[in-house]
């Protein structure tokens, strides 16, 4: 199905809770609002004219100067080979938003991961840990505001450039 | 078993252990760690533990530019760099409007084939030496020493190339490479068979891996299971075919699926000889591809302060470990606003915890090698 006819099954069955179109591009992309998410998502994979299977990638995008995290839903159906992406725009100091475990349980992983490096929490989400960075790190390094930590355990973060170093 | 010793063997029971397996595990291609929770040989579960890899490559992506991105792609899966290659360029391109040379695409298929064949080499031999069969993999990585002989010719690199770049291919492939490439073909395709006597239809091999952690098609959907690992599922999907890039769509090949032919459908052998099919496919591709190499360049013009304009693109392209999804946001200047890399083996991970409860401890190193993860891919 082509990205408006899926735009419109939605609107219908979820009045005010979807919007911003955008079909021109490669990938059409359209907003959900963080509260209806879940929602929309386990519609999507079970409505029998849609049946998006796949949640194919789960990530955030950050835009301080929006002062606003995006977090992004791929989805596709192997059935129909239609695909689209959802965008949850959430507050950069409570970015929090529902898990998507219960439609898709790759979204276990995924919200780890965005945890790990966005700092968005993933409300009802059976174990929200760090998972690529150490559970002591600090920050959340793909915010673009980050600020390395000067030191990790007692090791420094800076190291020579290693021009100087051979120079020495 | 007597009456007396079982009831008296009902008053004692095992308490549950755990070990800490890895990171430095060899089985574990790469360094990663299991906390695995036993009682006795049988797992209660092994919960994967990530991250030890992880080198930010991500964010990385954000602060060199586009062209200066290539080489750190190839460290997002050193055993199939030529894949990230071709994703994150063709992510570049799309947003770029460039256009590929024909040769270009040509050289591309050519070098990712070979390194699919080297790739599965790995994860065959590998797999043959976690469960304990030494030959095989000497017999493996001798083949895929050739290929990294061919992939110097091509490229100059054996194993991170940062050869495909926007536009194009970064060195065009001579003749007398074409023909040393004809001859390896020639050489390899017989040692398949070879290899398939050696290991694929062993006995002990088979009587070790069939109905070992079958992948039902459900949880392949749920847990998003990609690739080679998908197709052992029985579910015949392939980006090269289904969602075509590149010349793909002009050449002819099969898509080997598991049949569960000598156990259930999706079990740790399904997946084993999925890949060795595949190797035969790449063959076929690769002939094919040296026979309809097109004159002209291998780089299109592009300009070297690339600033694609505002937009993003999410590209998927078929790795040896399955869908690699390359989500970049362009904000039109210089440098990437974002690049996602998205991986099979992130996603076969997660499935582990599931598949191995009730496993025996020794079927937990068969299903890692057979989910062939590997742990750069995962971490990033």
């Amino acid at each position: 199905m082509e990205a408006k006819g899926i735009y419109a099954r939605l609107e219908q069955r979820f009045p005010g809770k979807v919007s911003g179109l955008k079909d021109a591009v490669a990938d059409p992309l359209l907003m959900v609002d963080a509260q209806a998410i879940v929602e929309v998502g386990r519609f999507l994979r079970d409505e029998p004219e849609l049946r998006f299977e796949i949640l194919s990638d789960l990530t955030a995008l950050d835009f301080p100067k929006e002062e606003k995290l995006q977090v992004v839903y791929h989805l596709y159906s192997y059935t129909f080979r239609h695909q689209i992406v959802l965008k949850v725009d959430l507050s950069r100091e409570a970015a929090c938003v529902s898990t998507m475990e219960g439609v898709w349980k790759v979204a276990n992983w995924f919200e780890r991961e965005v945890f790990d490096l966005f700092g968005v929490v993933f409300d009802g989400h059976s174990d929200l840990r760090r998972i690529l960075l150490p559970e002591d790190w600090e920050g959340y390094p793909l915010r673009k505001d980050y600020v390395e930590q000067e030191e990790y355990d007692g090791i420094s973060t800076e190291r020579a450039p290693l021009v100087e170093k051979l120079l020495r | 078993m007597d009456e007396t010793l079982r009831s008296e063997g009902e008053g004692l029971h095992t308490e549950d252990m755990t070990i800490s397996m890895g990171p430095q595990h060899p089985s574990t291609h790469g360094v990663l760690r299991f906390v695995v929770k036993t009682d006795g040989e049988v797992m209660r579960e092994a919960i994967p533990d990530v991250g030890y890899l992880h080198r930010s490559i991500e964010k990385i992506g954000e602060k060199v530019t586009w062209h200066g991105y290539v080489p750190y792609t190839d460290r997002a899966d050193y055993l199939a760099a030529m894949f990230a290659n071709q994703g994150f360029c063709m992510a570049a391109e799309r947003l770029g409007g460039v256009e590929v040379t024909r040769r270009g695409e040509f050289c591309r298929v050519i070098a990712c084939e070979l390194n699919r064949i080297a790739s599965h080499l790995i994860a065959v031999g590998t797999f043959a030496q976690d469960i304990g069969a030494v030959t095989p993999f000497i017999h493996a990585l001798r083949e895929r020493e050739t290929v990294n002989d061919l992939m110097e010719e091509i490229c100059g690199a054996r194993l991170t190339y940062n050869y495909i770049r926007i536009g194009g291919v970064g060195y065009d492939i001579t003749r007398q490479t074409c023909d040393r490439i004809t001859q390896f073909l020639d050489h390899f395709e017989p040692i398949v068979d070879e290899f398939n006597r050696l290991l694929s239809y062993n006995k002990i091999f088979i009587e070790r891996l069939a109905h070992v952690a079958p992948i039902t098609k459900e949880d392949a959907f749920q847990y998003n299971i990609v690739g080679p690992n998908l197709r052992a599922c029985g579910v015949k999907w392939d980006i090269r075919r289904d969602i075509p890039y590149s010349v793909y769509p002009e050449l002819e090949f099969d898509i080997p699926v598991g049949t569960g032919e000598k156990g259930t459908l999706g079990d740790c052998y399904d997946r084993y000889i999925v890949r060795i099919l595949e190797m035969q496919e790449s063959c076929k591709i690769v002939r094919q591809c040296l026979k309809m190499l097109p004159k002209g360049p291998a780089i299109a013009k592009v300009a070297r302060k690339f600033k694609p304009p505002a937009g993003e693109i999410y590209v998927r392209v078929e790795a040896p470990r399955g869908d690699m999804g390359f989500y970049v946001v362009s904000d039109g200047s210089e440098y990437p606003y974002r690049v996602r890399i998205r991986t099979g083996s992130f996603t076969a991970m997660s499935l582990i915890d599931k598949l191995s409860r009730g496993l025996m401890v020794a079927d937990l190193i068969a299903l890692i090698a057979s989910l062939d993860v590997d742990a750069p891919e995962i971490d990033r």
